[in-house]
């Protein structure tokens, strides 16, 4: 993998994460009946940040839940490696709430469609709502975020790297080419 | 960590990673039973077989429901009902199975090594559901499931298992998964059912309870079989019960936060008191909830390794 250009450092990765909170609470009209849910992992990692920045602007704790989407993938019968599951952890009612679903990067579409159908297992909310760091493009299917950090026009050769500092040591994006 | 194993025979053959692997994948799939929807679409289209020949209730409901929380398809076939009564080979019958296009066979069965044997024969997977003395996998995994729940790890845990060691699978599978986990294994039971060189396994053995109580963070009690009379050298029941049998007076005398466990089904008042079944310590019903994460962890490993493979 060859490093070709950093997107956005730490304090562009902590901008990003609070406007997109300002947006979801102006959207929403608040943060009543809000819930967020973050696809593992960095998605969770994102999640418990926009839940933290909308705490400091509303002053309001808004329930935030980790969701794995392994079982729910559309290649699990296919020859594509052998993923891990890890678990779910939604402790709250989502039957009647505004739900963002928050995931770090936006490509195939995919990924979402898996959420979608594991969310609605867990109930009926009034809205799903799609926020990510970062749209790279390349969608497969209908499926479009609410919410983005960060538009970032990509070729299929390259990949998008978020690294966050709950996994990964530091705050950034990268874009970097197969070799 | 790559699981690679089309089948799940016995913990014998895993290592060390590969069991803590269904371990730690069971811990994910416990969470789907607590759902409203009690259902992934991890499984779908796939075909499970139970193949029972032995009776069996719970290990048969457990994997069922833990084959449709998958959404796979499961088919049921007690043997007492099909052409294994008209003289069908294990092989045939397998064979057969395998050409309705099934991709998993779940057996019990009363031989020793008929898994492997129908293992060897079948492109599909096999998971031991019990064979004769040999082991029963999934259950020793659902007890260290269900320990390492309790206790928070397996590493370094005093376990003691006690009964019929002799005639068990289920002591088999735990010894040999216990002691590849770290944890150390005492064997308490009447001496004519410690079979001459289990120590051999690495467990020590004992024939007095109170003794062993005093020191183990566990205590797995295996059902007395006495319906196998075939075995006339077991002890009378109630001689049974006044020297092994786990009581409130005898635990009273074992660490206070002591996990008592069983596979049941229990016989009250000759493997153990009911206040012991039923009380604080008791984690039975906890193994039975436990048990359905562990064999959906097991179900899912092993259909994923085939698909790998071919």
């Amino acid at each position: 993998m060859k490093e070709k250009a950093k997107i956005l450092d730490q304090e562009g990765v902590n901008r990003a994460i609070m406007r997109i909170a300002h947006e979801i609470i102006e959207k929403n009209k608040g943060g009543a009946g809000l819930c967020i849910v973050g696809i593992r992992n960095r998605g969770v990692y994102i999640a418990q940040r926009i839940a933290a920045c909308i705490k400091q602007i509303e002053g309001i704790e808004v329930a935030t839940g980790a969701l794995d989407i392994t079982l729910y993938r559309d290649d699990l019968a296919l020859a594509t490696g052998q993923p891990l599951v890890r678990k779910t952890e939604i402790d709250f009612d989502i039957n009647d709430q505004n739900l963002v679903l928050v995931d770090d990067v936006l490509y195939t579409g995919r990924t979402i469609r898996a959420a979608l159908d594991a969310l609605i297992d867990f109930g009926r909310p009034k809205s799903i709502q799609l926020a990510v760091l970062v749209d790279r493009g390349h969608r497969e299917l209908p499926i479009r975020a609410d919410f983005v950090g960060k538009n970032i026009p990509t070729s299929k050769k390259e990949t998008v790297e978020v690294r966050l500092k709950e996994s990964d040591g530091s705050d950034e994006v990268l874009i970097a080419e197969k070799e | 960590m790559l699981w690679n194993k089309k089948d799940l025979l016995g913990l014998e053959y895993l290592t060390p990673e590969e069991i803590t692997l269904i371990l730690d994948t069971a811990e994910s799939f416990k969470e789907v039973s607590t759902r409203e929807i009690k259902k992934v679409p991890a499984l779908r289209g796939k075909t499970a077989v139970n193949l029972f020949y032995e009776p069996s209730t719970r290990t048969r409901v457990s994997f069922e429901v833990a084959a449709k929380r998958l959404s796979a398809d499961v088919i049921n076939i007690a043997t007492e009902t099909s052409s294994v009564r008209k003289g069908e080979t294990l092989i045939d019958t397998g064979k057969n199975i395998q050409a309705l296009k099934a991709d998993i066979i779940i057996m019990r069965h009363n031989y020793s090594g008929a898994a492997n044997i129908l293992a060897r024969a079948l492109d599909i997977s096999v998971v031991n559901a019990g064979d004769g003395w040999h082991e029963h996998p999934t259950q020793a995994l659902l007890d260290m499931f269900t320990l390492k729940e309790k206790l928070g790890r397996i590493q370094g845990l005093n376990v003691a298992i006690v009964g019929d060691i002799a005639h068990s699978r289920v002591a088999r599978s735990n010894i040999w998964g216990l002691t590849k986990l770290g944890a150390h294994v005492t064997l308490c039971a009447p001496q004519m059912l410690l079979p001459p060189g289990i120590e051999m396994t690495g467990a020590k053995t004992s024939t007095n309870i109170d003794e062993v109580l005093q020191s183990v963070d566990a205590v797995n009690v295996l059902r007395m079989q006495f319906e196998r009379d075939e075995f006339t050298a077991f002890p009378s029941q109630l001689e049974y019960f006044k020297k092994f049998g786990i009581t409130e007076e005898r635990l009273s005398r074992a660490k206070k936060d002591i996990i008592v466990m069983h596979p049941g089904p229990i016989n009250r008042g000759i493997e153990m008191s009911s206040g012991v079944a039923d009380g604080v310590n008791s984690v039975i019903l906890d193994q039975v909830t436990n048990g359905i994460a562990v064999r959906m962890a097991v179900l899912f490993l092993v259909s994923q390794a085939k698909e790998g493979k071919r």
